[in-house]
């Protein structure tokens, strides 16, 4: 088994988000890695939805409550303000619309944590500039034609929708090259231009 | 010198349970048990097996609920058959339903001819066959019987109801009216309510029982006859939504039995006709025919939301704190993927613990029975991780 202590760095700044024993849905849960995690180092109630049906069974497998189910189908099965947080870690990008999926979030937790790639980092901007073509790296390694991404944004681009919607941004963190978390509200413009994945904890006003 | 020329009937007795070795408990001596149609039951029988060893503490008792024409032996040896039980795959010494640590009960349901009381069964005010006589019967009402056999084996809450197709109903029934009385929930391969499609299929087979002559409108085992016909194509109608289209094309395709050539008759040319002819002709040595009208229209009366719920699935579990697994299969067209889908989006809706996979295999319906290593591996992991919460020893703890 995996060591429980160790989860990557982008879900550490996640778990870190969530108060022990809260009620979490963990939206496009992958393997369960996180909601492993929460689940036996936070004591939280947990429950997961995911797409594919490999992800599914190693969560089942390893006792984790989660749905096999598409989020822009099923989350509106979810009564309102069933959970205390929401997850949506890295899957915003891959939505078809990622504004009904933050409504949705907010609709069914009392708050959402949501965490997805920069597209504003700079060497997304300096790959695009100099060589013309849509970016590919570590973070980013599908080409445009096979990407499962549809939505690409920026940390600039995201603040600016949850002000549209009249969505309260608690906490807000870039994480740069390094792993190495920064307030976003601290600077915008270094965060939108240094941080490789942002992580939000929002709430409705 | 008078000769007494009335001949005494033979004594007619039910040939579905002719005395195999089966556990008997004699339930509702005290109280009738209500059933749903407003008849009551009272001194009835209720067949069942277990395996494994119940704890000092009663606390590992899983119920297996079987399917429309299983029976009590879920493992082991078959005494009738001498083949394994019908689910010796998942149930057995270390296997996902582990009898090295669990207490497995499985009952013969009610209205089934395995030696629970059912259509075949004796009734005492007549000495003959129940046969139409016999109250019709619910899935609740299989489910009421079962819980009063745990009262009589004194088990007052089970680890878990684990049942697929028509035993995924009862467990899900299990769900919503005695919560309190189970602390996991497996649905499997199952709906909530009976379709269309499905109620179209049964009742092909229940036609195809009446109108065979010598079902004698249901007094065949009175008469001395049993409607052999009219069950084998039940059977076979049953038998073909068991199976996908592709598994029927992988096992059989259009190959002939047994010749080189097609017959220009009506002679079992294919290999698929002599495969479900040969299904047919051998399930009424196993099953009553009444037993199949009875226990196909508790089915087609199933459903959880408008019985328990006002319509709504998500009422009927509102509040529970079962934890449930739903599996289905992706080429089961019986009980389709998108059926157990609904059950499964009540569930969410009543915000109750559920995990729900779909698992992609080529068998069918049947799939559930057998060895699909990807269910098996979700279904031990459930029960893994459903076992160390309820405080049971996990694998190897044993």
């Amino acid at each position: 088994m995996n060591n429980r202590k160790n989860i990557r760095v982008d879900l550490q700044l996640i778990a870190d988000m969530i108060k022990p024993g809260s009620r979490v849905l963990d939206v496009g849960c992958s393997d369960g890695q996180l909601l492993d995690y929460l689940v036996n180092e936070k004591g939280i109630s947990g429950r997961g939805l995911e797409i594919s049906p490999e992800g599914v069974n190693q969560c089942v497998s390893k006792g984790l409550s989660v749905v096999q189910g598409d989020a822009e189908e099923d989350l509106g099965y979810y009564p309102d303000n069933a959970f205390d947080y929401v997850i949506l870690s890295q899957t915003l990008q891959a939505t078809h619309h990622p504004d009904q999926i933050v409504k949705d979030l907010l609709r069914l937790g009392k708050r959402a944590i949501v965490s997805f790639p920069n597209f504003g980092h700079w060497r997304v901007r300096k790959y695009l500039f100099f060589n013309g073509r849509m970016p590919v790296n570590d973070t980013l390694p599908y080409e445009w034609y096979n990407s499962p991404n549809l939505h690409f944004c920026t940390i600039k681009d995201f603040i600016a929708m949850c002000e549209e919607m009249g969505i309260t941004i608690e906490k807000s963190l870039a994480l740069d090259a390094d792993g190495k978390a920064h307030r976003i509200r601290t600077s915008l413009f270094f965060a939108n231009l240094l941080g490789e994945q942002a992580v939000f904890l929002l709430h409705k006003d | 010198m008078t000769t007494d020329t009335t001949i005494a009937k033979p004594p007619v007795l039910n040939p579905y349970d002719d005395g195999f070795p089966t556990l008997k408990a004699i339930l509702a001596s005290d109280m009738a048990m209500q059933l749903d149609c407003g008849a009551e039951l009272s001194e009835f029988s209720m067949a069942y097996q277990t395996y494994g060893t119940l704890n000092d503490d009663k606390t590992n008792a899983i119920l297996v609920t079987h399917a429309l024409t299983g029976d009590q032996f879920v493992s082991g040896i078959n005494p009738i058959t001498q083949k394994a039980g019908w689910w010796s795959l998942m149930v057995g010494p270390g296997r996902p339903i582990d009898t090295d640590r669990y207490f497995v009960i499985c009952s013969n349901v009610l209205g089934g001819c395995m030696g629970t009381i059912g259509p075949a069964s004796i009734n005492p005010e007549t000495g003959e066959a129940w046969g139409l006589d016999f109250p019709m019967i619910t899935i609740a009402d299989m489910v009421r019987a079962q819980a009063l056999l745990l009262d009589h084996l004194k088990i007052d809450r089970l680890f878990a109801v684990i049942g697929g197709s028509m035993g995924g109903m009862q467990a899900l029934e299990w769900a919503a009216v005695y919560p309190e009385r189970l602390f996991a929930c497996v649905p499997l391969a199952t709906a909530a309510q009976h379709s269309a499609q499905n109620i179209a299929f049964y009742e092909v087979g229940r036609q195809a029982i009446m109108a065979d002559p010598d079902w004698c409108k249901g007094r065949y085992l009175a008469e001395g006859k049993l409607p052999r016909s009219g069950v084998a194509v039940a059977r076979m109608a049953a038998h073909i939504t068991y199976m996908s289209e592709s598994a029927l094309t992988q096992k059989f395709g259009r190959r002939l039995q047994d010749r080189e050539n097609i017959t220009f008759g009506f002679e079992a040319d294919f290999q698929i006709e002599s495969y479900l002819r040969y299904q047919g002709s051998t399930f009424v040595e196993r099953f009553d025919a009444n037993s199949y009208l009875y226990v196909t229209r508790a089915m087609d009366y199933f459903d959880l939301a408008e019985q328990h719920g006002n319509g709504l699935l998500a009422e009927a579990f509102k509040g529970t704190e079962v934890r449930f697994c739903v599996i289905s299969f992706s080429s089961d067209w019986h009980y389709l993927p998108e059926e157990n889908r609904v059950i499964v989006r009540g569930l969410t809706g009543a915000a109750a613990n559920v995990s729900y996979v779909d698992v992609v295999s080529d068998s069918g319906h049947d799939a559930f029975l057998l060895d699909e290593p990807e269910f098996t591996r979700v279904l031990d992991g459930f029960l893994e991780g459903a076992a160390r919460k309820y405080g049971l020893p996990l694998k190897g703890e044993g």
